[in-house]
C-alpha cells in the first residue's frame, strides 16, 4: 500500500503572483505558436514556430500535469528511502545525481527512432505528426516512462516482464515476454534496414562506418590495458578519431578505393549480419561498450548542434502543413491518417520499448521518489523535442526531393528521369537536374528512393547546418549526420542482439539446462545465430522486397513498439487499480485505450483490409493470383520477385495477427485482476517494498529550490546532495 | 576554471569513470574488513557484469 506520507513541496506557495503570470505568459506564447503552425496554409512558416508551440506546451506540461502526477496519482513520497539507498552497494545500486541520471537515462530512450519516424510520415505534412508528437508526448509517452519508472523503483528496480508476471499473472507474463522478444527481432532488422539504405553505394558513408570498428577496438584496448577506466580521455580521442574518420571518407571516394567500399545493399546485409554476430559474441568490452560511449557522445553533441542549427538558420519549413496523402495514398507508407500516423511516429511521441529501460539500471539509481517526475517525465520530453527537430529538418527539404528519397526504387524506376516523373505524378515537381545537382551537393552518387529516414534526415540536418554555420561543407554535414545516425543504430543492433540472445538462453534454458548458461560457448554461439539469423532475415526480405522494405517493415515496427507500450501502460494501470488508486485509474487507462484503439486498428487493416497496399493478406491474394496466371505485377519484376512478395506477405501478415492477438492476451488478463481487485474493494495487495526511512536530502527538480537548499545546508550537503547525521531520525515529514 | 570542472566531473560522472573512486569510498566506509581492488581490476569485474547484462538501448 502506498503510505499516506506525502511531501507537499514548498513550490506554490508563497509567491503566487508573479508565477502565475509567468505561466500566463507560457500559455499565450504557446498558444500564438499553435496558431501559426495550425492555421497558416498556403504559405512558409518558419521552423521556430513549431520549436516553440513545443517548447511553450512541454513547459506547461511539465508543470502543472506531471508534477499532478507525482504528488496526487503516485504520490512520491522522499521521505522514502529509494532501493539506490537501502540497497546500495556502488555498483549498480548507487544514489546517483539527478542531472547525471537524467542524461544517463535520455541517453538510453533516445536513438535512431525519434529520428525516423517523424521523417517517414512528413509525407502527410508536418501537422499531423508534430500534433502527435507534442500531444502523445504529455498525456502517454512521458507518463508511461514516469509511471513504469515509478512502480519499478517501488519494486528494487524489478523488469517490465517480472512485474507484469507479479503483478497481471503468468498469461500476460509470457505475453509479455514473447511481445519483447519478437519487438526486438522486428526492430533490429528495421534499424538495420535503415543503415543498409543509407550507406548502399556510398563509399564514403560505408568506410567512414567501417573505420568505427578499429576506432571502437582502438579505444576498448586503451581502456582495458593502457588506461583503465580512463573513459572520457579515451571517448575524446575517440570522436576526434571519428571526425577524422568522416574527413577520410571524403577522400576514399575521390580515390581508387573507392570501388572496394561501394557496396549493394545485399552485401551490406551480410556484412551487418555478420558484425552482429561477432558483436554480440565478443566480450562488450572490445566493442560494445567503447561504441556505448562514443554513440552516447555524438548523440548529445550532435542533438544540441541541431537545436542551435535550427534557431540560428531559422529554416522555412518547404513540405506543407498537410499533403493530400492523409487519405492513405502516399509512396512513403501505405495507409490512412488514422491510424498510421501514431504507428509510424512511436518513438517521440509514446515507445513502449522505454518502459524495458524505465525498469532496468535507471530505478536502480534514483535519490529521491520525487526526481522519477524530471527523469522519467523530463527525458521523455526531450526526446520528444529531438522528434519535432526531425521533423523540421525532413520539412526542410523540397517536397519534390522529399518524395524522390522516400518512395520505393520499384515506384521510381531506374533513371533521373523516370524518378522525376513519378514524382510529378504525385503532384509534386523535381527536374531530373535538381535530382543531379541535389546528390552532388551532398557527394553521393543519388539521392533516388534512398528510404528509411536517415539520408532524408541528413540532407535536412545539411542544409541547416550549412545555411547556420556556413556553406562549402555541405557534404561533410550530410555524412556526419549519416555517421552519427549509423553509428548508434549499430550500438543498438550490438546491444541488441546480446539482451535477445540472453532472453532466447534464458527461455530455451528451461528446456534444456546447458544452453542456459552464458560461459558455455556454443549455447551462446547458437542462440546469438538465432537472434542474428531472425532479424537478419527480415532485413534481408526488407532489402531485396520490390514493395520496398520500409514501407512493407516500418508499420510492424510501429505496431510492435505501440504493443509493448499497451503491456506497460495495462502494468501501469492495473497498479494503480491494485494500490487503490481508481479515481486516478484515467491517467494511464486513457493512453492504454488510445494505444490499444490505434494499434488494433492498424494491425486490423494490415491483416483484413481489401486494399492491397495496406493489407498484407490481400497483397499476398493478388500476387498470388497472378503468379497462378504467370503473370508480372510492377513493380515485381519477374516470377522471383512476384514469389518473394507473396512469401514476405504471409510472414508480415501472420506477425501483424500476432501482434494484435498479444495485445488482446495483456488487456484481457489485466482486465480480469482490474476486476477482482475492484470485487476485493478497491485493493489487491502488490509486490511494493515496505517503506523505510530516507536519510538522503537532495533536491526534486534540475533546479534546487531555497527551501531545498536550506534543506542541503542543515545536513552540510553540497553539490546537491546530503545525508543526515546517523542519529537522526530519518527525513522528517516537510 | 569552475564552469570546465562543472563539465568535466558531469562527463566523469556520465561515462561512470568515476565509479572506481566510488566503489573504493563505499569499501572503505561500510565494509573496512574487505580488500580494496585495484582500478584494473575493478574495470575487469565491470566489464565482466556487463557482459552478462548489458542493458538494452531504444530505438
Amino acid at each position: 500500500m502506498t503510505t499516506e506520507r506525502t511531501t507537499p513541496s514548498p513550490a506554490g506557495t508563497g509567491r503566487r503572483g508573479p508565477s502565475t503570470l509567468i505561466w500566463i505568459a507560457v500559455s499565450v506564447f504557446a498558444a500564438v505558436c499553435w496558431g501559426v503552425v495550425a492555421l497558416i496554409r498556403d504559405e512558409e512558416i518558419n521552423a521556430i514556430w513549431l520549436l516553440g508551440a513545443a517548447i511553450g506546451s512541454y513547459a506547461i506540461a511539465y508543470r502543472f500535469y506531471s508534477r499532478f502526477i507525482a504528488r496526487r496519482v503516485l504520490e512520491v513520497d522522499d521521505t522514502r528511502a529509494t532501493p539506490a539507498e537501502r540497497l546500495n552497494n556502488a555498483v549498480d545500486f548507487h544514489p546517483t545525481d539527478r542531472r547525471v541520471l537524467f542524461g544517463h537515462h535520455f541517453a538510453a530512450i533516445a536513438g535512431a527512432g525519434p529520428l525516423v519516424g517523424p521523417v517517414l510520415a512528413a509525407q502527410m505534412g508536418y501537422l499531423p505528426g508534430t500534433i502527435w508528437i507534442i500531444v502523445g508526448v504529455i498525456f502517454a509517452g512521458a507518463v508511461q516512462d514516469m509511471v513504469i519508472l515509478f512502480f519499478s523503483m517501488r519494486r528494487n528496480g524489478k523488469s517490465l516482464g517480472q512485474m507484469v508476471r507479479d503483478e497481471v499473472g503468468l498469461v500476460g507474463g509470457i505475453a509479455a515476454l514473447v511481445a519483447v522478444f519478437t519487438i526486438m527481432i522486428i526492430l533490429l532488422a528495421v534499424l538495420a534496414l535503415v543503415v543498409v539504405n543509407a550507406l548502399a553505394n556510398s563509399p564514403w558513408g560505408t568506410f567512414s562506418l567501417a573505420l568505427t570498428i578499429p576506432i571502437a577496438l582502438f579505444m576498448g584496448f586503451y581502456m582495458r590495458v593502457l588506461r583503465p577506466g580512463a573513459v572520457v580521455e579515451t571517448s575524446l580521442i575517440g570522436v576526434a578519431l571519428l571526425l577524422l574518420a568522416i574527413v577520410a571518407g571524403g577522400w576514399v571516394q575521390e580515390s581508387s578505393w573507392a570501388d572496394a567500399f561501394t557496396l549493394s545493399p545485399t552485401t551490406l546485409v551480410w556484412c551487418l549480419v555478420i558484425y552482429g554476430f561477432l558483436a554480440s559474441v565478443l566480450p562488450v568490452w572490445m566493442l560494445l561498450a567503447p561504441r556505448d560511449y562514443l554513440s552516447t557522445f555524438m548523440k548529445i553533441g550532435t542533438i544540441v548542434l541541431l537545436a542551435v542549427g535550427v534557431l540560428v538558420a531559422a529554416p522555412k519549413l518547404k513540405i506543407p502543413a498537410t499533403t493530400q496523402f492523409t487519405d492513405g495514398t502516399g509512396p512513403v507508407f501505405s495507409g490512412a491518417l488514422f491510424p498510421f500516423v501514431f504507428i509510424t511516429i512511436a518513438c517521440g511521441a509514446l515507445s513502449g520499448f522505454h518502459s524495458l529501460i524505465a525498469s532496468g539500471t535507471t530505478p536502480k539509481m534514483i535519490e529521491k521518489e520525487s526526481q522519477v517526475r524530471m527523469i522519467g517525465y523530463g527525458a521523455m520530453l526531450m526526446e520528444s523535442f529531438v522528434a519535432v527537430m526531425a521533423m523540421i529538418a525532413a520539412c526542410v527539404l523540397d517536397p519534390g526531393l522529399y518524395f524522390a528519397m522516400n518512395s520505393p526504387a520499384g515506384f521510381l524506376g531506374d533513371s533521373l528521369q523516370s524518378a522525376s516523373e513519378a514524382v510529378a505524378g504525385l503532384g509534386f515537381a523535381i527536374t531530373p537536374d535538381q535530382l543531379q545537382a541535389a546528390a552532388a551537393e551532398v557527394e553521393e552518387q543519388t539521392l533516388v528512393a534512398r528510404t528509411g529516414g536517415a539520408p532524408t534526415l541528413a540532407v535536412g540536418m545539411s542544409q541547416i547546418f550549412s545555411s547556420a554555420f556556413g556553406d562549402g561543407l555541405t557534404a561533410f554535414f550530410y555524412h556526419f549526420a549519416i555517421m552519427f545516425e549509423a553509428l548508434f543504430i549499430l550500438t543498438t543492433v550490438d546491444a541488441g542482439t546480446r539482451v535477445g540472445r540472453f532472453m532466447l538462453q534464458d527461455t530455451l534454458g528451461n528446456v534444456w539446462k546447458p544452453i542456459g548458461r552464458v560461459s558455455w560457448a556454443p549455447g551462446v554461439w547458437l542462440t546469438s545465430a538465432l537472434v542474428v539469423g531472425g532479424w537478419g532475415y527480415f532485413l534481408y526480405t526488407g532489402v531485396t522486397n520490390p514493395l520496398g522494405g520500409i514501407n512493407q517493415l516500418f508499420p510492424l515496427f510501429g505496431i510492435a513498439n505501440q504493443l509493448l507500450a499497451a503491456v506497460a501502460l495495462s502494468l501501469a494501470t492495473t497498479l494503480l487499480i491494485k494500490h487503490g488508486k481508481i479515481r486516478w485509474v484515467w491517467v494511464t487507462a486513457v493512453p492504454l485505450a488510445w494505444d490499444a484503439v490505434v494499434t488494433l486498428t492498424a494491425a486490423y487493416q494490415k491483416v483484413f483490409s481489401s486494399d492491397p497496399r495496406i493489407g498484407f493478406f490481400s497483397q499476398r491474394d493478388r500476387f498470388q493470383e497472378a503468379l497462378d496466371q504467370g503473370e508480372v505485377i510492377a513493380p515485381a519484376k519477374n516470377l522471383g520477385d512476384m514469389e518473394q512478395v507473396v512469401t514476405n506477405s504471409t510472414i508480415d501478415g501472420l506477425l501483424a495477427a500476432l501482434y494484435a492477438v498479444l495485445i488482446i492476451i495483456v488487456i484481457a488478463s489485466s482486465a480480469v485482476v482490474w476486476l477482482r481487485a475492484i470485487r476485493a474493494g478497491g485493493a489487491l495487495p502488490t509486490t511494493e517494498i515496505p517503506y523505510r526511512r530516507s536519510r538522503i536530502v537532495a533536491p526534486a527538480g534540475l533546479w534546487a529550490t531555497a527551501e531545498e537548499k536550506r534543506q542541503l545546508a542543515a545536513v552540510g550537503g553540497h553539490d546537491g546532495y546530503g545525508e543526515l547525521p546517523p542519529d537522526d531520525e530519518g527525513t522528517a515529514p516537510r | 576554471m569552475r564552469p570546465l570542472r562543472a563539465v568535466l566531473w558531469y562527463l566523469r560522472e556520465l561515462t561512470d569513470e568515476s565509479a572506481y573512486e566510488r566503489y573504493v569510498e563505499h569499501v572503505r566506509t561500510h565494509h573496512p574488513d574487505r580488500p580494496v581492488p585495484s582500478r584494473r581490476e575493478f574495470e575487469r569485474q565491470r566489464m565482466a557484469a556487463k557482459d552478462t547484462n548489458p542493458g538494452v538501448r531504444c530505438c
